[in-house]
């Protein structure tokens, strides 16, 4: 299955150059990118690790896309976006969301139903990557476990 | 002032109501009246009648005015201007103290400035064109119950507009036929299904059964894809404990939004409003009976104001025009719309039909919705008059297309996608997006066989509501 979360996932993946140009596009609305990834793509998580923290500081789309070359590396098994931020009032929220890497094969989900009373189903959407141990899914033997101690901006 | 007292018929204007020196206070509400008096009515009289009809005159003087300050009370008149190219017709500025209304109820707000004066003998006709609402009255009301910001928090959705589609055909379907239709759009890659407004509890689709095989079909589109998905279960029905009932079984089965039609009256809709905040369930508002009242550009009360009582009353999202689908609207009203529903603060802009300036003091913004007649093939087109921030709905572009439902929702999604990723490569995406479209398509069968179906389709008709104001080019 191909997971469908992030702004451009109907589209075939984002080469380095459109990577770069919808960069350069956050970057010029003033919103910072931060670089963020997960072994676990269930739609309701929202807290992704963290590749350090939030660029707030770099305003050269090229400066960015290492860190997402640099990411990708560490985790070429994982699922990783690029968000970009803005801090505006009335916002203060992600402006921009996209998947810069994915898998190589993606598990995908089940519906789970607990069957109730009056016809009642109570649905529950679970992660297959979920079933093996955080550090060891997707076969990676990289990357996972160590979910610090990268990044030093 | 021994006149005023005398008993009998004084004109308005000589009882106060027409004020041309008032300077409206910060915390005055103001309303801008389109009056056509009948013939020998001076403007300034059928102002006056106005402002008196909606707060404290009636037809003759009353000597229990003198128990009050009455000056206090009555609403003031202080501005009458022809309206450009319209004989007989004026837009009168009526200032209204805020004492006049009770804290956070959009019942009594329209009782009073809506509730006597339009049938009033002395205009032949009279509209409420718009309202500002001082903030000391906006932050008596709870507003959204979510607001776009926490929506698309919710949904995990961001950077462009949301997809949806009415299910159709609809009346008819049995709840069995209705979810597919629900499953199949949703894991095509919409984001949202919804019901459609006359959809509630009929003899051939009970709600119960519906929002069953809806949410089945709901949790298997997520699993589908990996995304949050919704369908707006439409809880309109004919008492509150029904309303409620639909509502909370609903949030039980673990759906993100409902929905409630503007039928049901404001009351409703601010007792519904609370209970999505209560509850996490966005509520989308679907604006069923307004064109009854809000087209016709000398009578009645026009969308702009809808929507402003809509974002006071709570709703996450508004249907407010679409420009270029099958129904009313004018596109400087429909900005103006859009403005509304979603921006923090503005200034007055006659282009757009906007009489004053606003301040919503952090209130959330409402998501527009367009809905009604609109395919891929104008997402150029919808995308620079409707902007980011909307959720556009193809109903018939969706479930009409000749590959299948599933695929007509990934030909709309691929559309939306290709376009804010041009958009913000920096191309001129308005001039290019049929180009942009074409090649999107090349790679998408679903949108080339989308292009080809709908893609000259156009509703190129006059609007009825327009805004009066004519630019002077620069």
């Amino acid at each position: 299955m191909r997971i469908t979360q992030g702004t451009f996932s109907f589209l075939p993946d984002l080469t380095d150059d459109e990577i770069t140009a919808q960069i350069a596009y956050a970057l010029e609305h003033g919103w910072p990118c931060s670089v963020e990834y997960t072994d676990d793509p269930h739609p309701r998580n929202t807290y992704w690790e963290m590749w350090g923290l939030p660029l707030f500081d770099l305003q050269d789309p090229a400066a960015v896309l290492d860190e997402v070359r640099a990411c990708r590396d560490e985790h070429p098994e994982h699922y990783v976006r690029v968000n970009a931020y803005d801090a505006g009032l009335g916002r203060q929220t992600v402006a921009l969301s996209f998947l810069v890497n994915r898998p190589s094969e993606e598990p995908g989900f089940r519906v789970d139903r607990q069957e109730g009373a009056d016809r009642r189903v109570h649905y529950s959407i679970h992660s297959y990557a979920t079933e093996r141990p955080a550090g060891s899914r997707y076969g990676g033997a990289r990357g996972g476990s160590r979910s610090n101690g990268h990044g030093q901006h | 002032m021994a006149d005023r007292w005398s008993a009998g018929v004084i004109p308005y204007a000589e009882m106060g109501y027409w004020q041309p020196d008032y300077e409206p206070k910060d915390t005055d509400l103001l309303c801008a009246f389109r009056v056509t008096p009948q013939d020998g009515v001076p403007p300034e009289e059928a102002g006056a009648a106005v402002a008196g009809e909606s707060s404290t005159a009636t037809w003759t003087v009353v000597w229990t005015d003198r128990l009050t300050t009455f000056e206090h009370y009555q609403a003031k008149c202080y501005r009458v201007e022809p309206v450009p190219g319209a004989e007989g017709q004026w837009i009168a500025y009526i200032a209204y103290d805020l004492d006049l209304f009770e804290e956070g109820s959009i019942a009594n707000l329209t009782s009073s400035i809506i509730g006597n004066v339009f049938g009033f003998k002395p205009l032949k006709a009279l509209r409420l064109e718009d309202m500002r609402i001082p903030p000391h009255y906006v932050k008596t009301f709870q507003g959204p119950a979510h607001g776009i910001v926490t929506e698309r928090e919710y949904l995990n959705k961001f950077g462009r507009p949301l997809l949806g589609a009415t299910t159709k055909p609809k009346l008819g379907l049995s709840a069995r036929n209705y979810g597919r239709v629900v499953y199949e759009a949703l894991r095509g890659g919409l984001d949202f299904t919804k019901d459609d407004e006359n959809i509630n509890s009929q003899p051939f689709m009970r709600w119960r059964d519906r929002y069953l095989a809806c949410m089945e079909a709901v949790n298997r589109a997520q699993a589908e894809t990996g995304e949050v998905k919704g369908h707006y279960l439409n809880v309109t029905a004919a008492d509150m404990e029904d309303i409620y009932e639909r509502a909370e079984f609903a949030r039980d089965l673990g759906s993100v939004i409902v929905m409630v039609d503007l039928t049901v009256g404001y009351t409703a809709i601010q007792s519904l409003a609370k209970w999505a905040r209560r509850n996490g369930v966005i509520l989308h508002l679907h604006r069923a009976g307004h064109a009854t009242y809000t087209r016709q550009k000398n009578h009645g009360v026009s969308f702009r104001v809808i929507s402003k009582w809509m974002r006071l009353a709570g709703v996450d999202h508004v249907h407010a025009g679409t420009v270029v689908g099958k129904l009313e609207g004018d596109p400087a009203s429909v900005h103006g719309f859009y403005d509304v529903l979603r921006k923090g603060r503005y200034a007055a802009d006659p282009s757009k039909g906007l009489y004053f300036e606003q301040d919503w003091v952090s209130m959330p913004a409402v998501m527009p919705v367009a809905s009604g007649g609109i395919h891929a093939g104008q997402m150029h087109q919808l995308l620079h008059h409707l902007g980011e921030d909307t959720v556009l709905q193809f109903g018939g572009g969706t479930i009409g297309h000749p590959m299948g439902i599933a695929s007509g929702a990934e030909a709309n999604r691929v559309a939306v996608e290709s376009m804010i990723k041009a958009r913000n490569e920096g191309r001129d995406y308005l001039a290019e997006g049929p180009e942009i479209l074409r090649d999107a398509a090349k790679r998408n069968k679903p949108l080339d066989m989308a292009l080809s179906t709908w893609g000259d389709v156009t509703f190129d008709y006059a609007s009825t509501d327009t805004v009066d104001a004519t630019p002077t080019p620069a």
